[in-house]
């Protein structure tokens, strides 16, 4: 296969996904009698500078909740409590920075440990019912989301003060805040200062999966389990590490914001980011530079819909279907790229040996 | 093979799983209920063409369809539109927003030249005191409001409507208390927090007011969700089945597009068992069938609150600081659509709510546990 064609078969999953998640999006619109054109006006419009800066704040999020979906899809683990181990980890991170028993940024560093800690604390008890017991981390997860819901509401009740119709933990002292810096010149609104936590934690990511060998041995788990043991990896202690992995990457998907805007943990905390990065994480197909790009175009479409109901009289609900129709038709056009390239492959291996064949009969 | 198959096991799953937060979510504004009145909305907005105050309002999840407050807040809309040849446009919210998303929503309305805008929901509090400073000319209302910010300085262009709503429930507790025959009632609360609470509240003092002996089992569906909170009749419908199996007979609800659960189960319950309507006079919206079992509903006037805030705006006489609708100002009340409440028990709420004007009885705002 040539060079040129190995790229166009690249682009070719992506691009075909983007296309049925556009027109089925369309065929939705016209069933419910709204103007696809006004709908894709509205999408299609360049972002103003402050958009800008949202989506990318909000990507960065979107960023850190997928990359800790992916370390437990990359070993077949289905870690679907991301969400209870952000609220629980943003929880504690805030409960611990409000209380300000260090100075400055020692505070900032060591309440985003902490968030971390508790992130991995939470994964880690469905880690080992999985280890030890054997219990489904799915089953087990998805549980735990709804214990730890009601667990940081409870707590945050015996602890919260009451701000006019909302509660919320200690403000963290100012010297604790993280500065947002420009990113569009100009531009007031700014990136959030921890917004890098995802860059950093994707790199740290990349490194560690092509790298080390807890890398490898995770990817050699996720491929075949059987093989990895009779390889020599300790399964039981990489679906244990993994979990505690996965959940200190959650810890951090609520830093962001609460350091740079929020600064309290409140009753009006922003939910369902947990469920979002699993898409995210399968948009991306688990690789680092794949979840950037999903957590991208989830921001950009997110962004852009805000305004669907005030001009285009559209509920911006329907970007949902959009984004779950990309999900879907990434996974499919994948798949149908690979068969036509295995394909291409088998003919190709096949015309080969046809002509060494025909060379070898002509000798002899 | 078996890979491939437990590869695929797995992303069938997830498929479910983001097919059911999907679904969660358009539920917000897309179930049937809402599809006609979102409709019906449009219209308002879309027909309305004069050059009285132009009107952006930006809902909560929800949204219209909930024949309760957000309702309420479309039907001050719809009168502005009507009195003041107000133009208008709205927004709604999707679920799991950050307050960027509703700043967004704000500076979208404002962007596009609505001068007076109103966040349907406290939720909007933070948002409208980060995005009025740079829209001087534009003015903010929110209903339920407070203000966040750690200085207490108002803006001169953002009003916190705010409605005294554990009096209105105190009548309405007051009416549970006249009509029960158990001797037990229930309150079914959306979110648990101190807007939620302060309709717990004066429902449980308005029922000890009339006998301090009545039971009363007190539910909220959710810890912190607005959706499941707010946005649930199912899990509504099965925690008031709960409560009239459990003995109660009267069961008052403040739990938004849920409580139409609550309607569901009275009307299973059947005669003799009796719901509570809350934000709008809930008989004239409830289905025929269901009509006869509701006793009353607290009125929380949202719609007066949207309409006089625009009309402020309109005259240049924009309120600001915080505007709190009470009993006095009829910013609140009881509702007798429907007739189940016999002359004799009104004129004994209407006697405790002379008092309530008169200061005679204070209404508590918060729980007490």
């Amino acid at each position: 296969m040539t060079a040129l064609r190995r790229g166009v078969l690249a682009l070719a999953a992506p691009v075909l996904a983007f296309v049925v998640a556009a027109v089925v999006t369309s065929v939705v619109l016209l069933g419910t009698g709204d103007s696809p054109a006004e709908f894709w006006q509205v999408l299609l419009t360049v972002p103003a500078g402050r958009n800008i800066v949202n989506m990318v704040n909000f990507a960065a999020i979107l960023y850190l909740s997928g990359l800790a979906a992916a370390i437990g899809f990359r070993m077949n683990l289905f870690n679907i409590g991301v969400e209870g181990q952000y609220r629980v980890a943003t929880f504690a991170g805030a409960l611990f920075a409000g209380q300000a028993f260090l100075p400055g940024a020692l505070n900032t560093v060591a309440s985003v440990l902490v968030a971390m800690a508790a992130g991995a604390a939470w994964a880690g008890i469905a880690g080992v019912l999985r280890v030890t017991r054997g219990v489904s981390e799915v089953i087990s997860t998805i549980m735990l989301n709804a214990i730890a819901l009601s667990l940081v509401a409870y707590l945050l009740r015996r602890v919260g003060n009451r701000i006019g119709q909302t509660i919320e933990t200690d403000e963290i002292p100012s010297n604790a805040w993280v500065p947002g810096f420009s990113l569009v010149p100009g531009e007031t609104a700014e990136l959030y200062g921890l917004a890098l936590l995802a860059v950093v934690a994707g790199v740290g990511f990349a490194v560690v999966l092509n790298r080390t060998r807890f890398g490898f041995e995770l990817r050699a788990t996720g491929y075949s389990e059987s093989a990895a043991i009779a390889s020599g990896v300790d399964v039981k202690r990489m679906v244990l590490y993994s979990m505690l992995l996965s959940g200190a990457v959650a810890g951090l998907i609520g830093m962001p914001e609460l350091f740079g805007a929020s600064h309290a943990y409140g009753s009006t905390i922003q939910t369902g980011i947990g469920f979002t990065g699993i898409a995210v994480a399968l948009l991306g197909r688990n690789t680092p530079l794949g979840i950037a790009v999903g957590a991208l175009i989830f921001a950009y479409l997110a962004q852009q819909a805000s305004p669907l109901g005030i001009t285009a009289g559209i509920s911006p609900e329907i970007i949902l279907v959009t984004q779950g129709v990309v999900v879907l038709s990434v996974v499919i056009a994948y798949e149908v790229v690979s068969r036509y390239r295995s394909r291409l492959e088998q003919s190709a291996v096949a015309a080969a040996l046809e002509a060494e064949r025909r060379h070898e009969e002509v000798a002899a | 093979m078996r890979l491939r198959a437990r590869f695929v096991a797995g992303l069938s799953a997830t498929a479910l799983l983001l097919a059911g937060c999907a679904s969660g979510g358009s539920s917000d504004g897309g179930s049937e209920g809402s599809a006609s009145d979102g409709a019906a909305s449009q219209d308002v907005c879309e027909s309305a063409e004069g050059d009285g105050p132009k009107i952006g309002l930006a809902y909560d999840v929800g949204g219209v369809g909930d024949f309760s407050f957000n309702d309420s807040a479309y039907a001050g809309l719809t009168q502005a539109v009507k009195e003041l040849d107000a133009t208008c446009a709205e927004a709604e919210a999707g679920a799991g927003e950050s307050d960027a998303d509703r700043e967004q929503r704000l500076r979208d309305l404002a962007d596009a030249g609505y001068t007076a805008i109103v966040g349907v929901g406290f939720v909007y509090s933070v948002a409208v005191y980060n995005v009025a400073p740079e829209y001087p000319d534009t003015y903010f209302g929110i209903i339920d409001g407070f203000n966040p910010t750690k200085s207490q300085k108002d803006l001169p262009n953002v009003a916190n409507i705010g409605f005294a709503a554990n009096e209105g429930s105190f009548l309405v507790g007051a009416a549970a208390a006249l009509t029960t025959k158990t001797d037990h009632v229930g309150f079914l609360g959306g979110v648990d927090g101190p807007l939620i609470q302060a309709f717990e509240a004066g429902y449980v003092a308005g029922v000890e007011e009339v006998n301090p002996d009545i039971e009363i089992d007190s539910q909220y569906l959710s810890q912190d969700d607005p959706v499941k909170g707010f946005e649930n009749p199912a899990g509504g419908k099965t925690a008031a089945t709960g409560m009239y199996d459990n003995g109660a007979d009267v069961v008052y609800h403040a739990a938004g597009k849920s409580g139409l659960g609550l309607f569901d189960a009275v009307e299973a319950a059947g005669k003799g068992n009796w719901a509570i309507g809350v934000d709008s006079d809930q008989y004239l919206t409830a289905d025929p069938a269901q009509q006869p079992f509701i006793l009353t509903s607290m009125i929380k006037r949202v719609d007066t609150g949207v309409f006089e805030f625009a009309k402020g705006v309109d005259e240049g006489q924009p309120p600001s600081g915080y505007v709190t609708y009470d009993l006095a100002s009829g910013g609140v009340d009881y509702a007798t659509s429907g007739d189940f409440l016999s002359a004799e028990i009104i004129s004994q709420i209407d006697d405790y709510k002379q008092q309530i004007i008169d200061g005679t009885i204070k209404v508590p705002a918060e729980t007490t546990s």
